[in-house]
């Protein structure tokens, strides 16, 4: 069943993040490598509204280009994607985006668990995948195929996290490759650059 | 966790059987979101090995039935995106208003909810008389839903709200009366509906329209079904129609978008 192959170099980092996650994702895009070669994916649960303002947020720190994820388009390197309120993100096997309005998962849409185990069926052990802060268990379930599929998985320190109890959900269940504080992240990330 | 209970290949043989068993092709669906649908069906009914599944599917129609309706996706609201309702009312509806008769299309309807609003609309511009609403599904079971025009009671705080942010100008409730855990909505607005099945993959044009209202259905879809669709609601449009799709959807890459003009920032596009 799972592909025993490692990890080598990252084809795509995906983070997931509920209630707390703002504040780390704040703190990570500022510092954050000119030469990260790989597309970073962001599912954030956050209301229906204000469409554009966590785009707006994020690119005014940091030079990668962040915008939100369109239907049918490609990932590239060096872009910031975010998940569309109130639609699932998955990726397709010739890593394009897809966009789902099927029924919310852990009361979530976007749910980081269709996104997490989307990316681990396409990008499998060359995946990395980090969940922050946030109040219910949306991320676990997905982080649990990435590991099966040879994937990096990352976890936010519960004890730094503003909400633990995502993080907390995911330590218990979970085997994870790294522990994070919020302010470790930044570098780990850059270490994934290929050299 | 059943991450890989059913593989990529998987999925074509499942896709290829109902095409050749049922006649519904679904292998330009987008891939990721059709296997996602298949795997949950596949744990939701508890199947315990492919060959099962796969021979239930094939050969149980009314398991097909089922199949059917669990893997299209069949979550829809009334007014959904108010400030694209907003520019139907203010925009689109009054400059068809100026016709003597109005044909709609809402293509792959589902349980209706979106018929219903457009109906609503138009009936506060005072052009339901003169309108009538073709509503299509891939699903007959979708369609019979619809046709009752009943909507569970819970979710009328938020389409009531809908309504409002939309511009609505009436009591939302004055549009159903209760019914146990159920809205069911006036008569008059469902008089106007005239509901059958249509594929977008294999059926073609089956009349003109002035506006073609089709959100949050091809998404699903690869980006050649969707331009082959594209191309149906070409042939089933009137000069100067209008083609409305959903909030993440657009015409934009389309060998023909040139012919199309995008109405103020909604998702909707009237032909030149």
């Amino acid at each position: 069943m799972a592909e025993t192959l490692t990890f080598n170099s990252c084809g795509a980092l995906v983070i997931g993040g509920s209630a707390g996650s703002l504040d780390v994702l704040l703190e990570i895009f500022p510092a954050l490598s000119n030469d990260i070669d790989f597309p970073i994916i962001l599912v954030v649960h956050r209301k229906a509204n204000n469409e554009s303002l966590l785009t707006d947020l994020l690119q005014a720190r940091t030079v990668l280009n962040v915008r939100e994820a369109e239907e049918k388009t490609p990932l590239l390197a060096k872009n910031v994607y975010i998940a569309p309120a109130d639609y699932h993100l998955l990726i397709e096997e010739d890593k394009t985006f897809s966009l789902d309005y099927s029924e919310k998962v852990n009361y979530s849409r976007p749910s980081i668990d269709v996104t997490f185990q989307s990316a681990a069926e396409v990008f499998k052990y060359s995946l990395v995948c980090i969940l922050l802060s946030g109040s219910n268990a949306d991320g676990v379930n997905g982080l649990k195929v990435v590991n099966n599929l040879g994937g990096k998985v990352v976890i936010q320190n519960p004890k730094s996290a503003i909400m633990p109890y995502m993080p907390q959900q995911a330590f218990s269940n979970v085997k994870a490759d790294a522990v994070l504080h919020a302010t470790e992240m930044a570098e780990y990330i850059n270490n994934l650059i290929k050299r | 966790m059943i991450s890989d209970a059913i593989d990529n290949e998987q999925v074509e043989i499942l896709l290829n059987d109902v095409l050749e068993a049922h006649g519904y092709d679904f292998l330009e669906y987008s891939h990721a979101s059709i296997k996602r649908r298949i795997t949950r069906l596949y744990a939701i009914d508890n199947f315990v090995s492919f060959a099962e599944f796969r021979y239930t599917i094939k050969s149980d129609k009314q398991y097909f039935k089922r199949f059917l309706e669990e893997i299209t996706v069949n979550v829809t609201e009334m007014f959904r995106d108010p400030s694209f309702y907003k520019a139907l009312r203010n925009d689109v509806l009054p400059v068809l208003g100026t016709y003597p008769f109005i044909r709609v299309w809402v293509a792959g309807c589902s349980t209706g909810e979106e018929a219903y609003s457009l109906a609503i609309v138009l009936k506060e511009l005072n052009l339901l008389s003169k309108s009538l609403i073709y509503a299509t599904d891939i699903n007959p079971s979708v369609l019979e839903k619809a046709k009752k025009g009943m909507f569970p009671l819970n979710y009328l705080k938020q389409y009531s709200e809908n309504y409002v942010n939309s511009g609505g100008i009436k009591d939302f409730s004055s549009y159903y009366t209760a019914n146990y855990s159920l809205a069911k909505f006036d008569e008059t607005l469902s008089s106007k509906m005239i509901f059958s099945t249509h594929n977008l993959v294999s059926d073609h044009s089956f009349n003109e329209f002035q506006l073609i209202l089709c959100r949050n259905v091809l998404i699903y879809f690869d980006k050649e079904l969707q331009h082959k669709v594209f191309n149906l609601f070409d042939n089933s449009i009137e000069k100067l129609g209008y083609i409305a799709l959903g909030s993440k959807e657009s015409l934009e890459f389309w060998a023909k978008s040139k012919e199309y003009k995008r109405v103020k920032t909604e998702k909707i596009w009237r032909k030149l």
